[in-house]
C-alpha cells in the first residue's frame, strides 16, 4: 500500500486527537462530582481509615500515584538502563 | 464416568500431532481441547483415582472444585492457544504447546506430592521448547537460563516432598503450611515458579524471547499452576500479603522505562500474579475465591494482550515501543481487541478483572491493613498506567511509524476475538465464573460504590499520563537493556569467577579436577552398590535413591553455572 494515496485516518487530523482529550476532560470532571451527589460506602471499617471517605479520593490518589511512578521510574532507569547490546559483549 | 485421566488427551494428542501432516495437524490441534474439556466435564467433583508405585500410594486425580476451576481454565487457554497458532507450519510449537497444557492439568489434579513433582517438571521440560522455537543465540541462552530455574524449583519440590514423607509418612498434597523449616523448600519451589521477588526474572528474561505463539501458550499455564500450589498448600500465610504486595508494586516501575512491549507484559503478569498471592495470603473463602477468580480472569486478559502483541511481532517484525506505532491504521481489528484486554487489566466496570480483583481489596480492607491496601491501590492505577495504557498506546497509536502490514491472520484474530468477548461476558455476567469458584461467593461486584470509585481511579490515572505526555514530562522511550536481578548470573558471577581464575588458577584448576574425581569415585561407590551386594542392587529403597537423584541434580546444575 503506497502512504500517499492513503485515505486518512482518524487521528490524521488534530481536530479529532483534541475533541477525543477535550471529551476526556470532561469525563474526569464528571466523575469528580458525582462524589457530590453519590454516597459512597467505606471499604474499610469505619474509622480505619476515614480519608477513604473524603471528597475525590481515589481519584486524587489515582493521579498522585501513577505520576509519581512515573517520576520514581526516572532515577531508576538512569541505575539500571543499559545499551541494547550489554550482555552480548 | 470416564476412565480416561483429563490431562491424557492433551499430552498423548499432544505427542501425536508430531506425527500429523499439517492439515490433519491443525483440525486435530483445535479439538484436542476441546475433546479433553468434554472428558473433564465427565469427571464428577470428589473423585479421587490412587495408583500404586514403589509401595507407596499415590493419589494421580483429585478432582475438587480447586483442581476443577483450573482443570476448565488451562484447556480453555489451550484451546485458544491452538486456535491462535492455526497459521503454524512447524509442528514443534503446538506439540509441546499441548504437552505443556497437559502438564498443567496434570499437575492441578495431583494429589500428592510426587505427581505433582512430576508434572512440575515435565511444565519445565516442555515449555522450554516454546522459548528455543524462536530460534537464535539469544533464545537459546535465555531458555537455558529459564531451565535452571524451573530443574531447581522441581529439585527443591522433590527434596521437600522426601522431607515431608519423612516426618509425616504421608504424600498427599493437601494444606502444608510454614510451621516446619523443610515446608520452606516446597514454598521456596512454589515461590520461583510463581516469580517471587528476586526469584522472578526468568519470566522476565524469558518470555518475550519467545515466539509470538510461544508467549501466549507460555503466560497461561505455569505462573498459575503455581498460583493453585499456592492456594492448595499455603493459604492463609501471613507472609504471602507481603511477598503478593511487593510484587503488585515494583514491576511497575521497571515497566514505566522498559521498551519491549512483550517485556512490559512481562512485568505486568508479575504485578496480577502479586494479587493473587496476596489473595491467597488473605486465605479464607474471599481471598482465596478473590485470588483464583483473577487468577482465571489473566489467564484471559493476558493472553488475549500478549496475543495482541504477538500478532504485531508477527505482522512487522518489531516489539520495541521505539520502533512502533500508528498501528491502528493497518491492524484495527487487533487494536479493538488490544483495547478491550487493556480495559480488562485496568479492572474498568463490564471488564472481567473489575469482579476478581476487588475481592482480594475488601479481603485486605477486612483485615485492616492499610499499609498493605494503599500499597495495592496504587499498584492498580499503576498496571492501569503501563498495561492499560502504554501497550496500546506506543503500538496503535503515538506517533506513526510508518508501517504499512496486513491485518493479523484470520486464526489470530478469531482467537482474540473469543477472548475479548470473554473478558466482557464475564465481567457484564460475574455469575459465570462466581458459579466455578471453590467457596460460595457472598461478595457483590456491581455496587455504586465500586463503580464509581473504579472509574475515578482510572480516569484520573489516564489523565495522570495525558497530563505527563503534554507537558512533555514522560520518559521518552529508548532502546535499552535494563537491569534487574538477572545481572547477577549474568553479569556478576561470571565476571567474578573469571576474575578469581586469573588470579588463583591453579586452585579452580585442582578444584574442577577433584571435583571430577569425586565424581568417579562416586561413580565407582555406586557401581559396588548395584551389584546384587550393593545397596541399589539388593533392594527397592526408593527414598534414598529419591535423595541421591537429588544430589546428583544438584552437582549437574552446579557445573552448568
Amino acid at each position: 500500500m503506497n502512504h500517499s494515496e492513503e485515505r486518512p485516518h482518524i487521528f490524521d487530523n488534530p481536530g479529532n486527537v483534541r475533541r477525543l482529550i477535550l471529551g476526556f476532560f470532561v469525563c474526569c470532571a464528571l466523575l469528580i462530582l458525582t462524589d457530590l451527589i453519590v454516597h459512597r460506602h467505606l471499604t474499610f471499617a469505619e474509622g480505619a481509615l476515614p480519608v477513604e471517605g473524603w471528597f475525590g479520593f481515589y481519584a486524587i490518589y489515582g493521579f498522585v500515584a501513577c505520576t509519581l511512578i512515573v517520576m520514581g521510574a526516572i532515577p531508576l532507569r538512569k541505575m539500571i538502563m543499559r545499551s541494547e547490546d550489554y550482555y552480548d559483549e | 464416568m470416564s476412565e480416561i485421566h483429563p490431562a491424557l488427551i492433551l499430552l498423548a494428542g499432544g505427542l501425536l500431532l508430531f506425527a500429523l501432516p499439517t492439515t490433519p495437524r491443525r483440525i486435530a490441534s483445535a479439538c484436542l481441547p476441546v475433546l479433553g474439556f468434554l472428558n473433564l466435564l465427565t469427571i464428577a467433583e470428589g473423585t479421587l483415582w490412587h495408583i500404586t508405585w514403589g509401595g507407596y500410594e499415590l493419589t494421580v486425580l483429585r478432582a475438587d472444585r480447586l483442581s476443577m476451576l483450573f482443570g476448565y481454565l488451562f484447556h480453555l487457554a489451550a484451546f485458544l492457544g491452538a486456535i491462535y497458532a492455526l497459521h503454524l507450519k512447524d509442528r514443534l510449537q503446538i506439540g509441546t504447546g499441548l504437552i505443556y497444557a497437559g502438564s498443567a492439568v496434570g499437575a492441578v489434579f495431583a494429589g500428592d506430592l510426587i505427581t505433582l513433582f512430576i508434572f512440575w517438571e515435565l511444565l519445565a521440560i516442555t515449555s522450554v521448547f516454546l522459548i528455543w522455537a524462536r530460534g537464535g543465540e539469544r533464545a537459546l541462552r535465555s531458555g537455558m537460563r529459564y531451565l535452571v530455574m524451573h530443574i531447581s524449583s522441581g529439585l527443591l519440590l522433590l527434596l521437600g516432598a522426601v522431607f515431608y514423607f519423612l516426618n509425616t509418612k504421608s504424600l498427599a498434597f493437601e494444606h502444608i503450611g510454614l510451621d516446619k523449616g523443610y515446608h520452606y523448600l516446597i514454598f521456596l519451589s512454589f515461590g520461583i515458579k510463581c516469580a517471587f521477588p528476586l526469584l522472578h526474572n526468568w519470566l522476565i528474561d524469558a518470555y518475550p524471547e519467545s515466539t509470538p505463539v510461544g508467549t501466549v501458550f507460555l503466560s497461561a499455564f505455569t505462573t498459575k499452576t503455581a498460583v493453585y500450589a499456592l492456594a492448595r498448600g499455603f493459604a492463609g500465610e501471613d507472609l504471602l500479603i507481603y511477598i503478593g504486595a511487593t510484587m503488585t508494586i515494583f514491576p511497575v516501575f521497571f515497566a514505566v522505562i522498559e521498551n519491549d512491549l512483550r517485556r512490559v507484559l512481562s512485568y505486568s503478569m508479575i504485578n496480577q500474579i502479586g494479587f493473587m498471592v496476596v489473595g491467597i495470603g488473605i486465605g479464607g473463602a474471599l481471598g482465596i475465591n478473590g485470588a483464583v477468580s483473577h487468577a482465571f480472569n489473566d489467564v484471559i486478559f493476558k493472553g488475549l494482550l500478549f496475543m495482541s502483541m504477538g500478532a504485531v511481532l508477527y505482522r512487522t517484525g518489531r516489539m520495541n515501543a521505539t520502533d512502533l506505532g500508528g498501528l491502528y491504521k493497518s491492524m484495527p481489528w487487533t487494536c479493538a481487541c488490544c483495547l478491550i484486554g487493556a480495559a480488562s487489566i485496568s479492572a474498568l466496570p463490564l471488564f472481567n478483572a473489575f469482579i476478581s480483583k476487588p475481592m482480594v481489596m475488601q479481603g485486605v480492607a477486612n483485615m485492616g491493613a492499610v499499609g498493605i491496601w494503599l500499597v495495592l491501590l496504587a499498584a492498580s492505577a499503576g498496571v492501569l498506567h503501563h498495561a492499560g495504557i502504554k501497550i496500546p498506546f506506543f503500538s496503535f497509536f503515538a506517533h506513526d511509524a510508518g508501517i504499512r502490514c496486513p491485518e493479523a491472520p484470520l486464526n489470530m484474530r478469531i482467537a482474540m476475538t473469543i477472548s475479548a468477548i470473554l473478558c466482557v461476558a464475564i465481567g457484564s455476567y460475574p455469575p459465570l465464573l462466581y458459579n466455578l469458584l471453590p467457596y460460595p461467593v457472598d461478595y457483590i461486584s456491581y455496587t455504586t460504590t465500586h463503580v464509581v470509585l473504579q472509574l475515578q481511579l482510572v480516569f484520573y490515572g489516564v489523565l495522570a499520563f495525558a497530563f505527563l505526555m503534554l507537558t512533555g514530562r514522560y520518559p521518552s522511550e529508548q532502546p535499552s537493556v535494563n537491569l534487574d536481578v538477572d545481572w547477577v548470573y549474568r553479569r556478576a558471577l561470571p565476571k567474578g569467577i573469571r576474575a578469581i581464575a586469573r588470579t588463583g588458577g591453579p586452585l579452580i584448576d585442582a578444584f574442577f579436577n577433584g571435583g571430577k574425581a569425586l565424581i568417579r569415585k562416586l561413580i565407582a561407590a555406586i557401581r559396588t552398590q548395584h551389584n546384587n551386594r550393593g545397596l541399589f542392587g539388593r533392594s527397592w529403597l526408593s527414598q534414598s535413591n529419591v535423595l541421591i537423584a537429588i544430589i546428583f541434580l544438584a552437582i549437574y546444575l552446579i557445573y552448568y553455572f
